[in-house]
């Protein structure tokens, strides 16, 4: 795995195509850490020249912003725009739709203007140009559901290129009742990934998990670290953490190269 | 009696009835204007088409099919029916029967008859909705805090509608028996597909009865007219109107794009800029330093309130509430009813005491909607996306959450763990920034 940070290329007098902004989940997640890992290895399979900040990096702000703490999440957002205009970032990926979703569209009004990607764009791109082949073998024929992350789909419209990738694996692509714009919340945005639920007869997590069990996958693809964790709790629960694997799409794509 | 005492009975009762129904209208845009200042000024062609869309279209209440076409119906009914009212107006001034046929010809038949046929289906369509709502039962309608008048008036919007479409009716077979018999002033005018099935029930009756039910119906249909206009104010009916300036005024931006708070922007720029003059802050402290979010209707904007005057408790929005449908307290149509309610309140206060303030100490938050209501949210926008007229249920949750937070400093504990946890390190969780890259090194 070849993980070049920005100031080390900067350092060199090089320029990558794109900032790939890992986010706090990423990058200290025992569970995201491995989707963190699995599109390294596609990029570097891609052979595309792309950098992180590493400690430079730090938290978008959103779930400061979402919880209602305003000045903290413009705290944030600023220092990190200082960082990323000082090293004239223009393209930015990103694993998580949460900082997809703050980068592209909450940063521009405090001065930070990017094109930012979700990950399974720019790797709908990279297999569209062929930089990269998927090889079906491994999931031909698999039923695999799609849960759609509020932040990726309803925010923001992205509904096709994870869809896109999936199908491109050969595998069946079996919808839940709730898909699309309207699909059910993991129940993690919003900042509630990090405090208790209130008081109800069911936890989200667990009624989208039921959802996606009706569909009768072999697998539940997600694109989010944190829709990953609330699935992967929700089949735990249901004791089908043995059968029924939660897997990021690149977790699946890079599965599929055997990488 | 005097020739021309119904014209002047039918007169005064429409000044009356337009009159009343203009100072509400009044009441709500002076309350709507309480709000805060938001400028929803720009792309003005994509502003008319999303009205189109989704206004005039009905293109997001589609989506739910068989709701969706039974309110086209009553819809293009009510439109309908309303060129129909020009003419009952004009008759009722004038003191004319059918004052349009004779102008009209053949095509009068073809409306009269166009329009029987609209009452018929919107008359169809609304017992659909009664039985949803009160034999089906459908979940959303019978929700907390649907109970008592929400309920009621729910109840009560489509007993008036089968009540004017049956005297629309009635009023129609007993004219065709008239026009029948040759009666003076009922001229042979109209088409009648649907009363002629009624006519039966009133064959056998003299002429002099027949008048009498004939203007009976009549007069009972337009005064239910004028009283339905006034219940407007009163109920949650008013999207018929606001649907309009809702959908024109509504977010362009993607959902996801939350609201830039700019008096924060500033404060945080004077922190971070390291040549900033701590004390040019008390050049711009002459004006009243804003609070932060939202705890009463006032602290809202404009677009927020009338979003709260247009919702019509269709209640769609809580049914796709992830937080709603797992049994917590948040239901999204809840917060558009109490901001409403809070907001008439208000504007009741304020002119009750000429303009000058609001004495009842209550605010929006925690007299309506609760601490834990607001919590609940995941802000993920299913709400939004549900609305048929665009209604944005979760900016006023989140403006609520910054007023708790940045007012009150009143988060969840773990969320201010969370939060010193971004401060002090950088991420949610307690973990050194310059571990950020650990994952690389553990291939």
């Amino acid at each position: 795995m070849v993980v070049p940070t920005l100031a080390e290329m900067t350092a060199r007098g090089e320029k990558p195509d794109v900032l790939f902004w890992v986010g706090c989940a990423g990058s200290f997640d025992d569970r995201a850490k491995k989707i963190t890992k699995a599109f390294v290895k596609l990029l570097n399979k891609a052979e595309m020249s792309f950098a992180v900040l590493g400690s430079e990096e730090s938290c978008t702000g959103d779930p400061a912003k979402r919880a209602g703490n305003e000045f903290l999440f413009q705290m944030q957002a600023m220092s990190n725009i200082e960082v990323l205009n000082a090293y004239e970032v223009t393209k930015i990926v990103t694993t998580c739709p949460h900082c997809f979703n703050t980068l592209k569209n909450e940063y521009p009004e405090l001065g930070g203007n990017y094109e930012v990607m979700h990950h399974t764009q720019l790797l709908k791109k990279l297999v569209k140009e062929n930089r990269l082949q998927i090889e079906g073998g491994t999931f031909r024929g698999k039923r695999i559901t799609f849960h759609d992350p509020c932040y990726l789909g309803r925010a923001n419209g992205v509904y096709e290129a994870p869809r896109e990738l999936i199908v491109k694996l050969d595998a069946e692509l079996v919808e839940m009742r709730n898909c699309k714009s309207n699909g059910l919340c993991c129940g993690a945005g919003g900042a509630q990934m990090f405090k208790e639920p209130e008081e109800g007869n069911k936890d989200i997590n667990i009624e989208r998990t039921e959802q996606a069990l009706e569909a009768e996958p072999e697998i539940i693809a997600a694109a989010c670290p944190f829709c990953n964790t609330m699935l992967s709790d929700g089949v735990k629960n249901k004791e089908k953490e043995g059968s029924l694997p939660v897997k990021d799409i690149a977790e699946l794509i890079a599965e599929a190269e055997e990488l | 009696m005097i020739a021309w005492l119904p014209n002047l009975i039918f007169v005064i009762l429409l000044l009356v009835a337009v009159g009343f129904f203009t100072k509400n209208v009044r009441q709500i845009i002076k309350n709507i204007k309480l709000g805060k200042d938001i400028d929803r000024s720009d792309q003005s062609g994509k502003r008319w088409s999303n009205m189109a869309r989704i206004a005039l279209g009905q293109s997001k209440m589609v989506k739910r099919p068989i709701a969706g076409i039974l309110h086209i119906v009553v819809y293009v009914g009510f439109i309908l029916i309303n060129i129909e009212l020009l003419e009952i107006i004009v008759d009722g001034i004038l003191g004319t029967h059918r004052v349009f046929a004779p102008y009209l010809g053949s095509f009068y038949n073809v409306l009269i008859g166009a329009f029987e046929v609209f009452a018929f289906l919107v008359l169809v369509s609304v017992v659909f909705f009664w039985l949803r709502r009160n034999v089906l039962r459908l979940q959303r309608f019978w929700k907390d805090e649907m109970k008592g008048w929400p309920k009621l008036d729910a109840d009560l919007i489509l007993y008036f509608e089968i009540v004017l479409m049956g005297l629309f009716l009635s009023m129609n077979a007993t004219d065709s028996l008239l026009q029948q018999m040759g009666a003076v002033h009922y001229q042979q005018a109209g088409a009648f597909p649907i009363s002629q099935f009624i006519s039966p029930l009133f064959t056998g009756f003299s002429e002099a009865t027949l008048v009498v039910l004939e203007r009976s119906f009549w007069w009972l249909h337009i005064v239910g007219i004028f009283i339905f206009l006034n219940y407007l104010y009163y109920s949650k009916h008013l999207h018929i109107l606001l649907a309009f300036p809702n959908t024109f005024f509504a977010n362009l931006r993607p959902k996801g794009a939350f609201r830039n708070n700019t008096s924060v922007t500033q404060e945080v720029q004077l922190m971070l800029d390291p040549d900033a003059d701590p004390y040019a802050v008390s050049d711009t402290s002459e004006t009243e330093p804003d609070t932060f979010g939202a705890s009463d209707v006032t602290d809202l904007n404009w677009v927020q309130l009338m979003n709260a005057y247009t919702c019509t408790e269709c209640g769609r929005c809580s049914s796709v509430c992830p937080a709603n449908q797992t049994g917590k307290r948040l239901s999204p149509r809840k917060i558009m009813m109490d901001t409403r309610d809070r907001l008439t309140e208000v504007g009741n206060h304020l002119r009750a005491s000429n303009g000058n303030e609001v004495t009842d100490r209550k605010k929006l938050l925690d007299d309506y909607i609760s601490r834990e209501e607001l919590w609940a949210c995941t802000s993920c926008n299913a709400c939004t996306e549900a609305c048929p007229v665009d209604i944005d249920p979760l900016s006023i949750i989140m403006d609520m959450r910054q007023y708790l937070v940045m007012e009150e400093s009143a988060a969840p504990t773990d969320l201010n763990n969370m939060m010193s946890n971004i401060e002090n390190n950088g991420a949610p969780w307690p973990f050194n920034n310059q571990d950020r890259l650990l994952w690389a090194k553990d291939n």
